[in-house]
């Protein structure tokens, strides 16, 4: 026989069991009658082999049958879309960011990332904050935008962030909690390179703009008689 | 609760007092209670404070994950008459002894 291409069916699965065309529908939909038509009202037949089909079925019979009847899982093909970006955050937006380490901190925005959540910078010279991912749930947008033209983000991504693997390593234990010690405190040099990358251009666009640099070294707080809901950030 | 730096305090959250439960004249309710939240006072303004985050923090004498500091976390779900007042609910409803105490009321999950 012709080498197989991988049979994809026409009748897609709605339910385990349940597929969506009938029988009669699949008749038409794999064009059979087409193929009898063309075949004279008859469908094309192969010689049958008789004994080779045998010993091959044999072959095939597993080894193991699980106890009980397995059930194939719902297949689920749904993918998220990326969480909408509110209108007022656009890349070079200050943003406050309210909860975490750096609350109260005002921070610019660069861009989203493709898990939905905000890449934002301090810059790290003049906040302490570094390129770090921000919910937008958790930050405020205020009116005031940087000039972010001139930054290249393209690098960075949700991977940039991953945890780096942990080496396993089971020699003794003294080893073991000598290597855990220098893993943790060193933050790689190529991570620091980029930060400088990104803020020696934003540093220039924030000098440029009177007082700017000031307003994103102090942090947000409110204060006596300050009601949020009256507040125009 | 780690701060960045040391002595200086944010104030994120609006400061908020507990009324007391969800009642009637004779019954109450528990599960649901009610905040004044500060300089709200009409139920317009209450719009900007629905699904915001709060939460009860008090202080206990045995030391949980490090800390004598404990917290039932909540969220603003309606107003409450005409007057500013707020419903909310809590994880765990809150304890009797808290009507009068102080809630943080804070300023997530944005939407400005």
């Amino acid at each position: 026989m012709a080498p197989k291409t991988p049979r994809v069916t026409r009748n897609p699965e709605l339910i385990r069991g349940v597929r969506k065309h009938s029988r009669s529908q699949m008749y038409h939909k794999r064009g059979l009658w087409a193929i009898k038509a063309k075949n004279g009202g008859k469908f094309p037949t192969h010689d049958k082999k008789s004994v080779g089909a045998e010993p091959a079925a044999a072959e095939k019979a597993p080894k193991f049958y699980p106890a009980d009847d397995v059930k194939k899982p719902l297949s689920n093909k749904r993918k998220h879309k990326p969480t909408k970006l509110r209108a007022s955050i656009i890349p070079g937006t200050v943003l406050i960011i309210l909860t975490g380490r750096f609350k109260g901190k005002r921070v610019v925005f660069l861009k989203q990332l493709a898990s939905g959540l905000l890449l934002v910078t301090g810059p790290f010279k003049i906040n302490g904050v570094p390129l770090r991912r921000v919910n937008q749930s958790y930050v405020v947008a205020t009116s005031t935008k940087v000039d972010i033209s001139g930054v290249n983000v393209e690098k960075i991504d949700d991977k940039y962030f991953a945890k780096q693997a942990e080496k396993k390593n089971k020699k003794g234990e003294t080893e073991f909690f000598e290597a855990e010690k220098e893993e943790k405190n060193v933050l790689p040099a190529e991570k620091k390179d980029d930060q400088k990358a990104v803020d020696a251009v934003l540093l220039k666009a924030i000098e440029s703009v009177p007082e700017l640099k000031f307003y994103l070294g102090a942090r947000f707080s409110l204060k006596a008689g300050m009601k949020p809901h009256e507040l125009v950030f | 609760m780690v701060k960045g730096r040391q002595g200086e305090r944010v104030r994120l959250y609006v400061r908020g007092t507990i009324l007391g439960y969800k009642r009637s004249k004779s019954n109450q309710y528990p599960n649901t209670s009610l905040i004044q939240i500060e300089g709200v006072n009409s139920k317009e303004e209450v719009a900007w404070y629905q699904g915001k985050k709060m939460a009860y923090i008090y202080k206990a004498k045995v030391k949980q994950d490090g800390t004598h500091y404990r917290c039932i976390w909540g969220k603003v779900i309606r107003p409450h008459g005409n007057s500013g007042v707020v419903r909310a609910k809590f994880k765990s409803n809150l304890p009797p002894k808290s009507m009068g105490a102080r809630v943080r009321v804070f300023m997530y999950p944005s939407n400005i």
